[in-house]
């Protein structure tokens, strides 16, 4: 534009002006737009990020406090990892953060895989069945806790069902078990969100493209042969998004234990979050707290980021 | 024309202004956890007793029976400066918040009303924070109770136990007709609750106050603390299978129904029964604990006195002037179960089981023989009463085995946490 040359030398350094404001806004509205969402989000995550990684090195109690103490909580919560007879609560939740991790996360994976490779046989009546397995991921954890609460009770669910019917020698008290309890949390867990995973990988198998697995077929594949070295590889992106989705919710369940267990018979179902929040807000010890949070995040940045960076790396090749 | 608009909107928006003010100052904010039923209708006598005088009720009510989540919120908003009028709380939170600097004064309306003479002394300890007066007491409940159910106790031949063993064998005989014994929920505050009046009945009120106000090592870690927790063992065998992470109130639910012989609770278990329209010894029986005649093991519903501005004060001292009056405390404590924060109000409307209540108060009070709970958080700071909690749970429900081992645990999570 300011190669071409103008006779009126008025009306081009006013069209110059126009333009430059013009362009200059197309540079900077986004930025505008976007800053208070940018500033919100530096302040109230990753802010707060540091602010509470500051409190676990203080000696905060029921309030802030900002004197620094040194890594007086972590070296407790380091003690505590290695107390097992009686396990101490730190101790509980985290191989209770192992246990319900895994299966949680495996179990859906498996069962959401299946479930959505039964559905893809192109069955009558999909439409009803899709949103039925999907439903239970509409209720809050609350609702699926004190749902499975009143369902695994032995006084009041299944087993006294199945005694009024006359089973009466069925036996089925995990919920009241301090050993058992945690794996009824996985099973409501699975429950709520395996149909969404369902969900995720059916969106993913309608993205194969038909010819290859025409071209399969041609070549003498098996049924078998043809999911196991064709579509589940093709559906790694998949993986990888349903696996980043159930561990920060495996991570952050909190109200499940709550709502399903009340904590569990003498703290026995406790993850780390329950120990955070009980130690922050109810034994008003929240260095400890904010010690234990900060454990949490690290726990699932060493787990995820690795993941992420491969993937995405290798997406860029 | 212009100028007239101007003028009516700046005078419009000082009006609102002085509007919005003027609700304010006249308001009571109020933040509590009372949130069933007859809760609701006790609070409701205060609302009427301060619109009287001109001042309206604004509840900041959250849910949730042990008041977690209240504080929780509570927190939230002095955190953020901006402090309801008060707060329902319990025992060393009030001296928390004291200690923060965010409570307010009251000690010329304690003055004039004379507190300092009615209120228990043991009470005071969390109402008066450094000489001034932060909290009003509501009520005062107890927690060495037995709570039986009338017709069961017939049926197998009952009669009131005197002593520990007493009670093992009330609840043998109970076992034998075929009815669950003992009621009882296994949340970590139900057990520790429980287990307060089993210390106080094996060791002592001395041994009590040594182990669970002064948190006395020796005593922490004495042969009658073991002896306590294998007490705490024998009766955990008279308790149905299924009680664990059982609410308190469907525990008493077992009782009134008599599906079950024996509730150990505090007093806010007769609210429930109450609730359902039954009266004390003709439908069930209130007994101290076995051994524990004489003392009283008390926690308190306090209203935590906020710093408010000063022309937010005339509200609180209204409120706090209101809660102490012995008309309220009549009618609210009649209702809720528990007996009057002060030791002068008549007991005539109270059923049989307040006014035992309420003597043993005063007697409680005069002899020294009245404890703050541990398990309620009147005994120690809230880091250490969970603390035994924690042992006394893990303990009922088998991840601590034996008694030497709970009370090495105790001692070891007690000296943690202080």
């Amino acid at each position: 534009m300011n190669t071409v040359a103008t006779p009126e030398i008025n009306v081009k350094s006013e069209r110059r002006i126009g333009n430059s404001i013009r362009s200059r806004m197309q540079d900077v509205l986004p930025k505008i737009v976007l800053a208070p969402s940018f500033a919100v989000t530096v302040i109230f995550v990753y802010g707060f990020i540091v602010w509470t990684a500051y409190l676990s090195f203080t000696n905060s109690k029921t309030f802030p406090s900002y004197v620094l103490t040194g890594p007086r909580a972590y070296q407790r919560l380091w003690r505590w990892t290695f107390e097992t007879d009686p396990p101490s609560s730190w101790y509980t939740s985290i191989t209770n953060m192992g246990i319900f991790g895994l299966l949680y996360v495996g179990i859906c994976l498996a069962l959401g895989l299946f479930l959505a490779i039964l559905l893809d046989q192109k069955i009558r009546g999909e439409g009803l069945l899709r949103p039925i397995y999907l439903y239970p991921m509409a209720l809050s954890f609350i609702v699926t806790g004190v749902a499975w609460k009143w369902f695994l009770d032995p006084g009041l669910g299944l087993e006294q069902t199945l005694h009024q019917w006359g089973w009466t020698s069925f036996h089925f008290d995990w919920i009241k078990n301090k050993d058992f309890v945690i794996y009824t949390v996985v099973i409501a867990g699975v429950w709520q969100a395996s149909g969404f995973v369902m969900a995720m990988f059916l969106a993913g198998l309608r993205g194969i493209d038909g010819e290859i697995i025409k071209a399969a077929q041609i070549d003498g594949a098996t049924t078998w042969q043809l999911y196991r070295r064709i579509v589940i590889p093709m559906l790694r992106p998949v993986f990888l998004s349903a696996f980043i989705v159930l561990a920060h919710m495996a991570i952050k369940s909190y109200d499940l234990v709550v709502a399903l267990t009340s904590g569990g018979p003498g703290g026995s179902a406790w993850l780390p979050s329950n120990f955070m929040y009980e130690y922050t807000f109810k034994r008003n010890e929240m260095a400890v707290g904010s010690a234990s949070a900060i454990i949490m995040l690290m726990t699932i940045s060493a787990i995820i980021v690795p993941y992420l960076y491969s993937e995405l790396r290798e997406k860029a090749r | 024309m212009r100028k007239f608009l101007g003028t009516a909107a700046v005078a419009a928006v000082m009006m609102a202004g002085t509007a919005a003010y003027a609700a304010d100052v006249k308001e009571v904010q109020m933040l509590h956890w009372w949130t069933s039923g007859g809760e609701a209708a006790a609070l409701n006598v205060l609302k009427e007793d301060l619109s009287k005088e001109g001042f309206a009720w604004k509840d900041v009510p959250v849910a949730g029976g042990g008041g977690d989540a209240a504080m929780t919120a509570l927190k939230a908003m002095v955190a953020a400066g901006t402090y309801p009028t008060a707060s329902q709380m319990l025992g060393y939170t009030v001296l928390d918040y004291a200690q923060a600097g965010v409570m307010g004064d009251l000690t010329e309306t304690a003055k004039a009303e004379g507190w300092d003479k009615s209120v228990p002394a043991a009470l005071q300890k969390f109402s008066v924070y450094d000489g001034k007066w932060v909290a009003a007491p509501v009520n005062v409940h107890s927690v060495n109770w037995l709570w039986i159910n009338k017709a069961v106790m017939e049926k197998i031949g009952g009669t009131e136990p005197k002593t520990f063993d007493d009670l093992l064998a009330l609840l043998e005989k109970a076992k034998a007709a075929g009815v669950i014994p003992l009621a009882l929920g296994g949340q970590n505050w139900q057990e520790a609750t429980m287990f307060d009046s089993i210390v106080l009945s094996t060791g002592g009120p001395e041994f009590y106050k040594k182990a669970f106000n002064d948190l006395d090592e020796e005593s922490l870690k004495s042969d009658t603390m073991k002896k306590s927790f294998d007490n705490l063992a024998k009766i955990k065998e008279y308790v149905d299978p299924n009680f664990s992470g059982r609410d308190w109130n469907l525990a008493t639910a077992m009782v009134i129904k008599g599906d079950a012989l024996v509730q150990v609770m505090g007093d806010w278990a007769k609210g429930e029964f109450v609730a359902a329209k039954k009266t004390p010894d003709t439908d069930f029986l209130c007994y101290r604990f076995p051994g524990t005649d004489g003392s009283v093991i008390y926690n308190s519903d306090m209203f935590g006195m906020f710093d408010v501005p000063d022309d937010r004060k005339a509200a609180q001292v209204a409120l706090a002037t209101a809660t102490l009056s012995k008309s309220f405390q009549s009618a609210f404590n009649v209702v809720k179960g528990s007996v009057p924060a002060r030791t002068d109000v008549p007991d005539t409307d109270f059923d049989a089981c307040g006014k035992k209540g309420i003597a043993d108060l005063k007697a409680a009070n005069e002899g020294g023989t009245l404890f703050g709970s541990l398990a309620q958080g009147y005994g120690a700071p809230p880091a250490v009463a969970n603390a035994y909690k924690d042992v006394v749970s893990k303990f009922v429900h088998g991840q601590i085995k034996t008694s030497d081992q709970a009370v090495e645990e105790l001692v070891k999570a007690i000296d943690d946490a202080k």
